[in-house]
């Protein structure tokens, strides 16, 4: 599939608006997933020709950074903290409950592509542990109960 | 400026400010170390060369050396986070040795037993990778990589090659190409030498895959362009296993291109010509000589036939240019390819450097960095800092203009990344000279001329790759205005036209058909597909007025084909000979294996079987008395040095150390010996590895000072002073049509280039181009058949916006010219 | 005048503020006054306000302003780098800063910029914090339209993930475009930074506190603070407290009253250890509590201030759990570009985690040791992340040998406990 026109102007502009190629590479990411949810190994020669770079040149750059998701997600992506202070205040409980609820571990999607669960520390929600980051807005969630946890999931699209 | 510190307990005296570990190595103190490498500095990723400066644990490699500075490499606490590095190094390591085929001459092995981790104490399990094929020369084996970073700074830093990267963080980290697929740069090839473990291998070596010391290593000049590096190849049980680089400060350094390191397999080829190899009577004949033969080779022919009725295999023109550019040698300082690397401002006119001189390319893309060393420098940054001096430098550029007519693979570098239809080249070379003597002329020849004469060390580089003599003059005219700063380096289009050249003033294959039409005879043919070096139209009229054709080569080719007797000699990596490259050095090479009787040098089939190189080399310089310091190319031949000083040690397969006589080889002063003390002289010399380091990451052994010349001298001996005289030449008008532009590969530029079959799969198809208006103009669409001069073109039309309009790109096209174009029937 | 200059006029919800109601509180009056003097002169103010920087280094803010080059030996761009990243575990302090008070952000980096002569500010703010990256993004439009910019740009650039990208030379590489590997210092930001021009690199907290020294002075500013080191801190405790939270105080207040604000150790209510600064910082212990928290005391003590973000344990919480999940973390975030740290880190991360669960054996504990001895010196890594890493790593294992004993063959003897 090619780039939608919508995207491949978007790129041609930050492109323009950067001035250099390669500085414009992370921003190209970002905005493909922006609009994608996530950038797709067809995406990556496609991106870098629109930029003038080698696909090796983007990807080296896509593949370095976690949040650069180079497999599809689900609609709602948790980053759920398995940080410290997380840890100290109930994270694993919170972390079994999810896993069992959605029938998935780390970095899986479950099958009717609702939610992606990934692990991330710190989410700097400390003061809110355990706490999680979750959907397009990236809200942060906590302190997360069994309880809270049920309306957050309810609530996802 | 000099500062005095103590190494181990020894003073020494270095240069205020260098890094510790060169201090160290150039000191003769092995500090371990992975991610330094002699011609890609420091980058401290390794954390290997951890050394005690005063009471503190520093990375040696990072470090810079200063007065009073008290070092000591074997501190314990040192010592110990050594260990630890190597502990860590060889976490995810497979430790597969046994398979692989660095085994025996890795560095990895060196520095893991150098350190002394013989236990393994982790017990979770490895990371392991995906392999890539990455085409057809080298191998890819991940789970082998430590992470030194060096492969992808050579490719990507050094080389310019964007095709292959780093990819993922942390421990899964990798290197690579974004899928599968052969690594894109001519000089992917050193990524099996780079790498100090065995991620990357030679897959030719792979596939015949024999033990580094199981391997006789003969010294030989590479005979696929006109740089020459020096190579080592590695033979087992009679065949070809391995090429590898061979250092030389003034040309290769530590790299090869892809073309040297792997040309020599047309050795093997299995286009080899075989059969009987017996001289008939060639009294009367006319002799060709070839640009792809050696020195002795054509001299031997020239003296058969007699001077008279030696013409050169290649056009006229192509020998009046080749004699004009040696005699240019003469006039103005050559450049070494160091001397490119080092220059300050360049100046390209018309030459597809990467293509025709690839090793001259890569120092090329270096020199074009000075202008970022030299703000680092301003900065305070250490040049030494690789990595930093890259930021530091802002992405400055030398000024550096390639005036060609064809988008060129230095473009990325280039300041002026100039396009000029080929006759239109030296015009604008004559503008830049013009500015130089003061004169007003267009604004970027003006730009151009400024930069120059800036420079303290400008360059000026042309030379056969059109074929034309307009961008050769244009150069040395420029190089005059410059004066003796200025240096000039001018590439010939083979490894043996300036030998050829250097044989006295020789007509092409134009006069030889002259003088064929005036006293029929027989031809002999030296190492040579005509069809290669010259329009088809004239090679034929040499088989139509030849009275019988008489082809020496190691190949079978279409000119061999059309022979009526083909005689079967030895490859050039077979036999001892030597080469003259572009800037007038002299360099002597040697047969990898015992020379077969039915296929000897050349040379020697045609001087006589009873003659050994010696005995030739003394006939050639009492005939040519100028050439007399070839002789001393490669130390001295007789008297013979003691065998035991021979570069080639190995067991045979039979087990047998030969004890008593060894075989030995008339043409060189190497045994095939078991005994293999260094050679004293650098010219033999083919193993820097000693106890403890076995792996050519141990190179800057031998060289005097890192990334200096050899210690004893670099070899060759300066050929200039023995260059013809040749007088300025004009090109004539190009005619009418279309205007015929080469199109050059840097994987292969002639029929033993293709020969080798690690190259031949790497080489792209001939192309024919053309401009998509000249393409409409006369009503050839893409993919068109077409005759070029009544012959079938060698492949379909493409459209290529690249080329200039009025010219067609032809692959295997020697020199521009008029060409008839219609579509074919 | 307040002692809360940081905090002060944040909203309970953390909202921001218009740029209006943002001027109604003084807003902008120190970077107005700021312009009318010259570069040097707040570089001095700042100095004599002994401002340490807040990202975790306490490095003096104006000695870093000072070496950047005058503009005329180096004329072109130059750079001022507002550093939001904050993903050192246990630290949410900067959040909160952009979140609720763009405007002052702005200030701070208005200011700053002019001190260093940047052309550009460029704020990088960890993805995570869309609010914060919404509301700085709208706050500078505002800023801009009112004119205060005059000629500056500035502009926010949300990064894409990986801890490393907060180390300054792998973030001016992110700005690049590029993969976020730290580069050689030196040279140092200043004399070579992103683009290999002259950039500085400040933290959010220290960027917002610059128009209060401006505002107010440098003496006012020392004053706020027990020690040494001026001003307030932004301080947060996290763990096992009952009421977790960011309290701004003085700097060198001690961890003693710190928990005690945070509503007092939770679980037993009995303090086993602390980290001071975030996950990067040594365990302190109960013997600790009164020392006043600013960079040199905490050095002394043998820990960092770091983030000032302190990790709190009570005696039924495993520190050998907790560091397990530190080395985890760092293991991840590695960048790969050094050996130690990308093949240590993972090793170490695995012992204890075989620790916790009961596989670990001798040999597994003497090569942590081995790990920690190795790497915990500084320069042993390319850059400071094994370092920090190290340090609760290196404290665990100097003050639980007993637990840590305890763990071998068994697992964690406080599983299920708290
Ligand atoms: C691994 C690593 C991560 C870091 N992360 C941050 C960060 O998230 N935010 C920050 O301000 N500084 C971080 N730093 C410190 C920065 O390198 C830099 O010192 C700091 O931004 C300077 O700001 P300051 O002088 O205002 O303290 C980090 C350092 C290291 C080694
Ligand atoms: S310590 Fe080394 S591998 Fe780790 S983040 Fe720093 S440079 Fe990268
Ligand atoms: S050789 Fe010095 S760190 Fe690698």
């Amino acid at each position: 599939m090619t780039l939608p026109p919508v995207l491949q102007a978007q790129l041609r502009d930050l492109v323009a608006h950067e001035g250099n190629p390669r500085a414009a590479m992370l921003e190209s990411l970002r905005l493909v997933q922006a609009a994608e949810g996530w950038v797709s190994d067809d995406r990556i020669p496609q991106i870098a020709a629109e930029l003038g770079v080698t696909p090796a040149e983007l990807d080296a750059t896509a593949s370095f950074y976690s949040l650069i998701f180079r497999r599809p997600v689900g609609r709602t992506v948790i980053l759920l903290c398995d940080g410290a202070s997380c840890g100290l205040n109930g994270a694993d409980a919170i972390r079994d409950a999810l896993m069992s609820r959605l029938g998935i571990g780390y970095g899986q999607t479950t099958p009717d592509g609702r939610f992606t669960l990934i692990n991330s520390a710190c989410v700097g929600g400390c003061d809110r542990a355990p706490a999680a980051v979750i959907g397009p807005d990236r809200t942060l969630v906590g302190p997360l109960t069994a309880d809270t946890l049920n309306a957050v999931l309810e609530e996802a699209p | 400026m000099s500062v005095k510190l103590t190494l181990n307990g020894r003073e020494i005296t270095v240069e205020d400010g260098r890094d510790l570990l060169s201090v160290a190595l150039e000191a003769g103190v092995d500090v371990p170390h992975f991610c330094w490498h002699g011609a890609l500095g420091s980058v401290g990723a390794c954390r290997k060369c951890a050394v005690k400066v005063g009471d503190k644990v520093e990375m040696a490699c990072m470090t810079p050396a200063s007065e009073g500075m008290v070092v000591e490499t074997e501190d314990p606490e040192a010592a110990r986070f050594r260990a630890q590095v190597t502990e860590w190094l060889m976490l995810n390591h497979p430790h597969d040795c046994a398979v692989c085929e660095e085994g025996g001459a890795c560095h990895l092995q060196d520095m893991v037993v150098a350190t002394g981790h013989h236990k393994r104490r982790a017990t979770g399990p490895k990371r392991t990778h995906r392999n890539q094929d990455l085409g057809p020369l080298l191998t890819h084996e991940m789970n082998r990589c430590i992470g030194c970073w060096r492969c992808l700074r050579f490719y990507r830093d050094h080389a310019g090659g964007r095709d292959f990267d780093a990819f993922g963080a942390h421990d899964r980290l990798w290197f690579g190409r974004h899928e599968d697929g052969p690594l894109d740069s001519p000089f992917a090839g050193n990524l099996a030498e780079v790498c100090p473990t065995g991620v990357f291998a030679d897959k030719a070596w792979s596939k015949v895959y024999a033990r580094p010391w199981d391997m006789t290593a003969t010294p030989a000049i590479c005979t696929h362009c006109s740089v020459g590096c020096n190579l080592t190849l590695n033979e087992r049980s009679g065949t070809l296993r391995r090429v590898q680089n061979r250092y030389h400060g003034a040309i290769n350094g530590f790299f090869l291109c892809d073309r040297g390191r792997w040309g020599p397999w047309s050795a093997d080829a299995p286009t080899r010509l075989t059969g009987p190899s017996t001289l008939p009577d060639l009294t009367g004949a006319i002799g060709l000589g070839s640009p792809r033969a050696s020195l002795e080779s054509n001299w031997a022919l020239r003296r058969r036939v007699g001077a008279d009725h030696f013409f050169a295999g290649i056009t006229d023109s192509e020998a009046a240019l080749t004699a004009r550019m040696a005699s240019l040698l003469k006039a103005h300082p050559t450049a070494s390819i160091a001397d490119i690397a080092a220059a300050d401002a360049i100046l390209v006119l018309g030459e597809d450097l990467t293509a025709t001189a690839p090793r001259a390319a890569l120092a090329l893309r270096q020199a074009a960095r000075g202008a970022e060393r030299d703000l680092a420098c301003q900065k305070g940054v250490a040049l030494w800092l690789d990595q930093a001096v890259r930021v530091a430098g802002e992405g400055r550029r030398s000024p550096i203009a390639l005036v060609t007519p064809l988008p060129h693979a230095l473009d990325d570098v280039a300041t002026w990344p100039l396009r000029r239809p080929p006759h239109a080249i030296a015009a604008f070379a004559r503008l830049i000279a013009a500015a130089l003597r003061g004169a007003a002329t267009d604004p970027e020849a003006a730009a151009i001329a400024q930069a120059l004469a800036a420079a303290k060390a400008p360059l000026i580089v042309s030379g056969a790759s059109l074929g034309l003599a307009g961008p050769v003059e244009a150069a040395a005219e420029i190089a005059t205005a410059l004066g003796p700063k200025a240096r000039l380096a001018l590439f010939p289009p083979e490894a043996g036209s300036f030998g050829l050249s250097l044989l006295g003033p020789v007509g092409g294959l134009e006069a030889a058909v002259a003088r064929l039409d005036r006293s029929p005879g027989a031809v002999i043919v030296l190492e040579n597909d005509l069809f290669h070096r010259a329009d088809p139209a004239l090679v034929e009229q040499v088989f139509e007025k030849a009275t019988s054709v008489i082809v020496l080569d190691h190949l079978a080719t279409e000119t061999t084909a059309a022979a009526t007797l083909a005689i079967p000699v030895a490859a050039p990596a077979e036999a001892a000979g030597t080469w003259i490259n572009h800037e007038g050095r002299a360099q002597r090479s040697f047969g990898f294996r015992p020379p077969r009787p039915e296929a000897p040098a050349a040379w020697r089939l045609l001087a006589g079987e009873e003659t050994d190189l010696d005995a030739l080399l003394t006939c050639l310089t009492g005939d040519l008395p100028a050439l007399a310091p070839i002789a001393l190319a490669a130390g001295p031949a007789t008297p013979r040095a003691h065998p035991r000083q021979s570069g080639r040690t190995a067991q045979d397969r039979a087990g047998r150390v030969p004890e008593g006589q060894p075989r030995t080889d008339p043409d060189s002063p190497l045994n095939w010996s078991m005994e293999g003390a260094r050679a004293a002289d650098p010219a033999l010399a083919t193993w820097t590895d000693r106890p403890g380091l076995h792996s050519v990451s141990a190179a800057y052994a031998a060289q005097q000072w890192i990334g200096g010349p050899l210690k004893g001298g670099d070899p060759g001996v300066s050929l200039r002073e023995a260059a013809p005289d040749a007088g300025p030449m004009t090109d004539p008008a190009p005619g009418d049509g279309l205007i015929g532009l080469p199109l050059h590969s840097p994987f292969a530029a002639h029929e033993a280039d293709t020969a080798s079959p690690p190259l031949a799969a790497r080489t792209p198809g001939p192309r024919v181009a053309l401009h998509p208006d000249d393409a409409a103009r006369l009503g050839l669409a893409e993919g068109a058949r077409l005759l070029i001069d009544g012959r079938p073109a060698p492949a379909p039309l493409t459209l290529d916006a690249a080329i200039s309009p009025g010219h067609i790109g032809l692959t295997g096209l020697r020199a521009v010219r008029a060409v008839k174009v219609k579509a074919a029937p | 005048m307040t002692d809360l200059p940081l905090t002060g006029r944040a909203r309970p919800d953390r909202t921001p503020h218009s740029l209006a109601e943002w001027r109604a509180l003084g807003g902008y009056d120190a970077v107005e006054r700021a312009f009318t003097i010259p570069p040097a002169q707040v570089l001095d103010a700042v100095d004599a306000a002994a401002l340490n920087g807040r990202g975790g280094a306490g490095f003096p803010a104006a000695r870093k302003w000072r070496f950047m080059p005058a503009p005329e030996t180096s004329p072109g761009p130059r750079y001022l780098i507002v550093n939001g990243d904050e993903m050192e575990p246990g630290a949410f302090k900067d959040r909160f800063l952009l979140e609720a008070l763009p405007h002052q952000v702005i200030e701070g980096a208005l200011i700053a910029a002019h001190a260093t002569h940047a052309t550009e500010i460029i704020v990088l703010i960890r993805d995570d914090y869309r609010a914060a990256i919404a509301g700085l993004t709208r706050a500078i439009a505002e800023a801009q339209a009112a004119g205060y910019l005059n000629a500056m740009t500035m502009r926010v650039h949300p990064s894409a993930g990986r801890y490393i990208v907060g180390e300054e030379t792998a973030l001016i590489a992110a700005l690049e475009g590029g993969r976020a590997m730290p580069r050689k210092r030196p040279p140092f930001p200043a004399q070579s930074g992103l683009w290999g021009r002259p950039t500085t690199v400040n933290n959010v907290e220290t960027i917002s506190l610059i128009p209060h020294i401006l505002a107010n002075g440098a003496q006012w500013f020392r004053a706020l603070s027990h020690t040494e080191e001026g001003g307030t801190k932004l301080y947060g405790v996290s763990g096992r407290v009952r009421a977790p939270g960011l309290f701004e105080a003085a700097m060198g207040t001690t961890a003693r009253e710190l928990i005690d604000r945070a509503g007092g150790v939770s679980g037993s209510g009995r303090l086993l250890c602390f980290q001071p600064g975030g996950g990067a910082s040594a365990f302190l212990g109960p013997e600790h509590l009164d020392v006043p928290m600013d960079f040199g005391h905490m050095a002394k003590a043998g820990a960092m201030l770091g983030t000032g973000t302190l990790i709190v344990l009570d005696d039924t919480a495993c520190p050998v759990e907790v560091t397990a999940r530190h080395m985890a973390f760092y293991a991840r975030e590695s960048c790969g570009w050094c050996v130690p740290c990308r093949e240590g880190l993972p090793w170490a991360a695995r012992i204890l985690r075989a620790l916790e669960d009961g596989s670990a054996q001798p040999e597994d504990l003497a090569a942590l040791r081995d790990i920690a001895a190795e790497a915990s010196p500084r320069g042993r890594s390319f850059c400071d992340l094994m370092g920090g890493a190290m340090a609760p790593l290196a404290s665990l294992l100097a003050r639980f040998p007993d637990l840590i004993d305890a763990h071998l063959h068994r697992g964690c003897p406080l599983k299920g406990a708290g």
